[in-house]
């Protein structure tokens, strides 16, 4: 029997669904420490990506910080971490949210920056405030890219958080990292399968959150 | 600080990197080590990819050097797979290997058994062209380990000790040691001891696991006897009267028509002498802070003792 047959057998057993190690609980945990990563990330870089977007400068040091972190291994931080601050929680999350930050910064900033001045300058004629232009003008026009930006963040995010079972903490990574150990391979392949469509899942769902929220005059150019 | 994981020819987090390590270093037959022939011919002493089997081999040669047999090193061969291969064809004389895991590659023995009982069956499943010889007191394998505090508290020093309190306590191991048969599943046979939790940690009772024992989210943990740190820590190996680990003791495994019998009698010698305390501060002085190179810690190690 080959290990794709095995995998199948694996997902066809009801034992593998259920129970405090069963599939359910582990896609919950994956799906609640991602959350919790985005958000936290999500709270630092964009507010500072649209700002530096709709200040207009300052976009160097952005994408050099966002680049320096897209260098970070993320397994090495999070070793570095929880040798700093023991296990549990903290450590890996903040190794993620480095990871996160990269994506969700130049996004937030790409948006901002690219929307064409001509636009700005002439809400700025209007009378609009600088918070009216940002939130009236800037921020509908960026929405597709910030969503870019949001949705490559998620998608990193929900295929690394399996590291999080280098340690003792839970995630769909316990079968990859527990089928590692014990060489069974199909666990490995199925922890895969399940990461890689549980992120096209959220992928789509945020396209579809994307379209909502985007401004109707956007989708009629050309 | 990956290098470790593979001593067991274990799969874990590092499995990519000792797999292209293997790739890279694996190959090392295909010099004509056979049609040399004679007995002054140079020995060559091989050597798994983790820093403790390099040193050893380095002990090996050295001692052999310094009873006038000549003697070279052709460190990390590779996995167990690639080193067994390069024994067997002459490519390589003897590498040092574990009595424990050299047995359980050509045999699928389960713990518990106690060292007789392996270096009964050896000889007995190895290939027809590989010998083993003398084990050594030194011994390197996975072992419960418990901080000195624990220890005093419950007055611990064997896991029959430990059963009574086992129930109360977090227990620190790679994910293999959830289901292996030395595992949980073996605590609970051969001591009855069910942990209340399992933490799975993934770097093979390294510096993550022993900070986890120091900080106390784990109670015990699964360390291997020969980790510098449980003596830098003060923590407390517990005695294991029903084997449930099986036992590790170093041995060179050779390839019968490569070693003379003075050299025999050398290797015998250093097996007779070496002990887990020594491979400790071995250990220590090469993956420490004093990064001595495993031939330094060698040489000084022969120094102290006669050879030649």
């Amino acid at each position: 029997m080959n290990v794709l047959e095995q995998t199948w057998k694996w997902f066809a057993d009801p034992a593998s669904w259920t129970g405090a190690g069963g599939i359910w609980s582990r896609l919950v945990e994956h799906l609640g420490y991602s959350g919790l990563v985005l958000l936290i990330a999500a709270v630092i870089a964009l507010p500072v990506g649209v700002l530096v977007g709709h200040r207009r400068s300052g976009g160097n040091v952005v994408v050099g910080v966002a680049g320096a972190l897209r260098a970070l291994p993320t397994l090495g931080l999070l070793t570095l971490f929880a040798l700093w601050i023991g296990l549990g929680l903290t450590a890996p999350v903040l190794a993620l949210v480095l990871l996160a930050i990269a994506p969700l910064l130049t996004g937030a900033y790409a948006g901002v920056s690219a929307v064409d001045p001509v636009v700005v300058d002439a809400a700025r004629a209007q009378g609009l405030t600088e918070w009216q232009i940002l939130t009236r003008v800037e921020l509908p026009v960026a929405v597709p890219v910030i969503f870019g930006g949001i949705r490559n963040a998620t998608l990193q995010v929900i295929a690394t958080v399996t590291i999080m079972a280098y340690i003792d903490l839970g995630g769909l990574g316990r079968f990859l990292i527990d089928g590692l150990a014990v060489r069974d391979y199909s666990r490995m392949v199925a922890s895969m399968i399940l990461a890689a469509a549980l992120a096209l899942v959220l992928d789509a769902v945020l396209a579809g959150a994307q379209k909502l929220l985007s401004s109707p005059g956007l989708s009629k150019e050309d | 600080m990956f290098t470790r994981i593979t001593r067991r020819g274990m799969l874990s987090a590092g499995a990519l990197a000792a797999a292209s390590t293997l790739v890279l270093t694996g190959c090392g037959g295909g010099e004509d080590a056979l049609d040399e022939g004679g007995d002054d011919r140079s020995i060559v002493v091989g050597s798994a990819d983790f820093t403790e089997s390099q040193i050893i081999a380095a002990v090996y040669a050295e001692a052999l050097n310094d009873a006038d047999i000549s003697a070279e090193t052709r460190p990390a061969i590779g996995a167990r797979e690639a080193y067994v291969g390069a024994v067997k064809d002459g490519s390589v004389s003897v590498v040092p290997d574990y009595s424990g895991n050299l047995l359980q590659y050509y045999d699928e023995v389960t713990a518990p058994l106690t060292e007789d009982e392996v270096m009964e069956y050896l000889p007995q499943n190895l290939p027809e062209e590989v010998e083993v010889l003398d084990a050594s007191p030194a011994e390197n394998k996975d072992a419960l380990v418990v901080t000195r505090d624990t220890a005093d508290e419950h007055e611990l020093t064997s896991i029959e000790d430990l059963a009574a309190f086992c129930s109360e306590m977090t227990l620190g191991a790679p994910p293999e040691f959830q289901e292996r048969s030395y595992g949980l599943p073996g605590l609970k046979s051969n001591y009855g001891c069910e942990p209340a939790e399992f933490s799975p940690i993934n770097d093979a009772g390294g510096p993550l696991t022993v900070q986890a024992l120091l900080d106390d989210t784990v109670q015990v943990a699964d360390i291997f006897t020969t980790t510098p740190a449980i003596k830098q820590n003060d923590l407390v190996v517990l005695e294991d009267p029903e084997n449930n680990f099986l036992p590790q003791h170093v041995l060179p495994l050779a390839n019968k028509d490569a070693l003379s019998q003075d050299a025999r009698d050398v290797l015998n010698k250093v097996s007779a002498e070496l002990t887990t305390d020594d491979l400790i501060a071995l250990n220590d002085r090469v993956s420490g802070d004093e990064k001595a190179s495993p031939e330094q810690a060698a040489k000084d190690w022969v120094a102290d003792h006669d050879f030649s």
